[in-house]
């Protein structure tokens, strides 16, 4: 029996999801060809656009297909052609990565942004900017005040990218409005392989993969059909989940976390955050030896940000937060629309096991 | 009991294995799986194998853990990766500069398995509710009358026990080798029996944070600009020629000195503070007693306060050799041999032997500095 509360890393494709990919296998065309095989595929594929724009109120013609919310935050970040660039401290490594030499500008202890810190490094250069921040944080479920950015940018004449993919579908807040946004389909309940950049109408970009000229010329190669279509699907049944359920077993999970093992802290506890995610440090227990210990016990959470080495890192987000105290004990939790209240039981249980065994006195080693 | 030594049933009994991607720890990790035990396989993440190998942007991971990720997914276990890079660094490769800049000679492995493995590796075993730590070692643990006992691997030129030496007595209640018993040439057969991909995999070589075996090239990373130039002298301390640092020496080398003689010369002694290399003929190398430091004892009982007669190990590739040795304050020994042995060298380990048994060992020290002139 295994409790996965690692819908963050990735949410278990939704049946819609899966029966519109093999539906999408079945079909013989390349969508760029001119026969009648080519058009049922482009169909496809541009049925799956409607859908993923409209789960963000944009345009069709505005969602450009990638292979994931990596390539769409390189896309942004690379391909925008804004000399300057703003980042937050707690932005994925996608983001991180993809511009180096970005102005990292602070989070609080809770994970926000400092809005009068950016305010005052957008008013200190004319140089036209491209400021990026987060919807939600992928470790912390931290929701970002994009509203509040989106009026700051603006107001000095940058572009605004958001990383949409933990909230997507999962809250609102104003981000959608940003005029650069990423989309990543397996954290809906679709497949691995399938993202989304939706580029508000009109907003030149470079593409960075050069070929057929597909997606509107800004990111060649043959689409993922199934990905695709699959995308799509899980778009359409994102409109019709329960998150205020989830909240309400996340917000009861996290409370019997700490009630079980005193001491314990939950980062980002005092902002607004997603209503699936908790990332929780154990007084006593490193973060790996926890994921570790709750795996053997059945329940699958993760920590920091997994490197693809499979060894855990520390994690910068708790840094930025001036939480380094925590960056090696937070675990993260994040629970799916088809998480169960026995899901959350069994989470308890071996959470308690794991504190019993190597937090009370006795385990004086 | 069951086959591991664990008092337990074996599907009762949950066996972490260290899997370092090779064939013995592969071996290892299947055998535990086939006998039932529930086995968890651990690799340790220990440095940056691109930086290692002097291809930065290459992944950090490296082939073996890719390997023992392969393994453990064909035997069905869980598979987790520990970042122990900071833990190895300090612990490992600090120490192994440091030693070199002392003008000692490190052994590395030693260092890695009395703390990264032994120590930090352990715990986690323990934490993870492990009833064993299973390791691809060939040594063997017997379980005698005053607990467990560790003894050369049946195989001499395999035997690994002279890299054990400082396991400490708790350490060894947790441990497992389970190939300790057997050749290579059966391990290997045991990996054609159960399909690892492994089996063909050549031995590891040499010290694995220094793949070509440029040690020097490690340290001048580490330590940049420590390495200082000096001098060349012979034993009455005549300036002989110049050398780039002493991290280029071990006592016992003979080539690579760069300096005309009559008869063949060797380094017989580092000053690192004097940055000096002494160079000798052969028969100053030669030396019949030596003090050690950090001394493990896994003998029966404390240490016989007024010496005894034993066998030592001075090198790893080296036959035991007949000593006597006697305890000094501190964690110090005194090890006297029965005739003179050639390139003792400070930094190595002096393993001590009842026969097959593992009796502990320590540190070899630096001798006094009128020594180095003096062939004690």
């Amino acid at each position: 029996m295994r409790t996965y509360l690692d819908h963050n890393a990735t949410s278990p494709a939704r049946p819609e999801a899966c029966d519109a990919a093999v539906a999408a296998m079945s079909l013989a065309g390349n969508p760029s060809s001119a026969h009648r095989e080519g058009r049922k595929a482009r169909a496809l594929v541009e049925d799956a656009r409607e859908a993923v724009a409209a789960l963000v109120d944009a345009g069709p013609r505005e969602a450009v297909f990638t292979s994931g919310g990596t390539e769409a935050n390189n896309l942004a970040l690379l391909g925008c052609g804004r000399p300057r660039v703003l980042v937050s401290a707690v932005e994925h490594p996608s983001v991180l990565q993809a511009a180096p030499f970005a102005e990292r500008i602070a989070v609080d202890r809770e994970g926000r942004i400092d809005l009068s810190d950016l305010d005052a490094r957008l008013a200190s250069d004319d140089a036209p900017a491209l400021v990026s921040v987060m919807a939600a944080n992928n470790e912390t479920g931290v929701l970002q005040p994009l509203r509040e950015v989106l009026r700051l940018a603006r107001g000095h004449g940058a572009l605004i990218h958001c990383d949409a993919v933990q909230a997507a579908g999962r809250t609102g807040g104003g981000w959608s409005a940003a005029d650069l946004l990423t989309l990543s389909s397996h954290k809906l309940g679709g497949l691995q392989g399938a993202g989304a950049l939706v580029v508000r109408d009109g907003l030149p970009l470079a593409a960075r993969i050069r070929g057929g000229g597909q997606e509107f010329g800004l990111r060649a190669g043959t689409e993922a059909l199934p990905a695709l279509a699959a995308f799509g699907a899980a778009c359409r049944a994102a409109r019709d989940d329960d998150w205020e359920r989830v909240r309400a077993l996340r917000d009861d999970l996290e409370a019997r976390l700490l009630a079980a093992a005193p001491g314990a802290e939950v980062l980002g506890a005092g902002a607004g955050r997603l209503p699936n995610t908790t990332a929780i440090a154990h007084p006593a227990v490193d973060a790996p030896t926890m994921v570790m210990s709750l795996d053997l016990e059945g329940v699958a959470v993760s920590a920091g940000a997994a490197c693809s080495s499979g060894k855990m890192a520390a994690s910068h987000v708790a840094e930025a937060m001036g939480r380094g105290d925590l960056a090696r004990r937070a675990v993260r939790f994040s629970l799916g629309r088809s998480t169960t209240l026995e899901d959350c039981a069994r989470a308890v249980a071996a959470w308690t096991a794991i504190h019993d065994r190597l937090a009370r006195p006795s385990h004086a080693a | 009991m069951n086959a591991l030594g664990i008092d337990k049933a074996p599907g009762a009994a949950r066996v972490v294995v260290a899997m370092s991607g090779g064939v013995d720890s592969s071996v290892t990790a299947a055998l535990a799986v086939e006998r039932g035990y529930e086995t968890v396989g651990v690799t340790l993440q220990l440095y940056d194998h691109g930086r290692a190998v002097g291809r930065p942007g290459t992944c950090c991971a490296g082939a073996d853990i890719h390997d023992a990720r392969r393994v453990a997914s064909a035997l069905d276990i869980p598979h987790f990766v520990l970042d122990y890079e900071s833990r190895f660094r300090e612990a490992v490769m600090d120490d192994f500069a440091d030693t070199y800049l002392a003008g000692e000679t490190p052994v590395p492995c030693v260092r890695c398995n009395q703390t990264v493995k032994f120590t930090d590796l352990l715990r986690t075993a323990r934490d993870l509710g492990a009833d064993a730590l299973a390791t691809g070692h060939y040594a063997r643990r017997i379980d005698g009358p005053g607990g467990p006992e560790l003894h050369r691997g049946a195989e001499t030129a395999r035997d690994q026990s002279y890299f054990l030496f400082a396991t400490t007595p708790e350490q060894l209640g947790l441990l497992r080798f389970p190939l300790g018993g057997m050749t290579k040439d059966e391990t290997r057969a045991h990996a054609r029996r159960l399909g690892l991909a492994v089996g063909d995999k050549p031995d590891s070589q040499d010290i694995c944070f220094a793949p070509r075996g440029r040690y020097a090239d490690v340290v001048a990373r580490l330590r940049p600009g420590a390495a200082e130039p000096g001098d060349i002298v012979d034993l009455e301390g005549r300036v002989l020629g110049r050398h780039e640092g002493v991290v280029h020496y071990t006592v016992g080398q003979r080539k690579g000195l760069g300096i005309a003689a009559a008869g063949p010369l060797f380094v017989v002694g580092i000053d690192a503070e004097e940055r000096r290399v002494t160079v000798g003929p052969r028969d100053a190398l030669m030396k019949t007693g030596l003090t050690i430091r950090e001394v493990n004892w896994l003998g029966r009982g404390p240490m016989p306060g007024g010496g005894f007669a034993c066998a030592v190990k001075l090198r790893s590739a080296q036959p035991p050799l007949a000593a006597r040795v006697a305890p000094l304050p501190g964690g110090r020994a005194r090890v006297d041999l029965a005739a003179p042995a050639e390139a003792v060298a400070p930094g190595q380990a002096c393993v001590l032997y009842d026969g097959d048994r593992v009796l502990g060992g320590g540190w070899i020290e630096r001798p006094a500095l009128r020594e180095h002139g003096a062939a004690a």
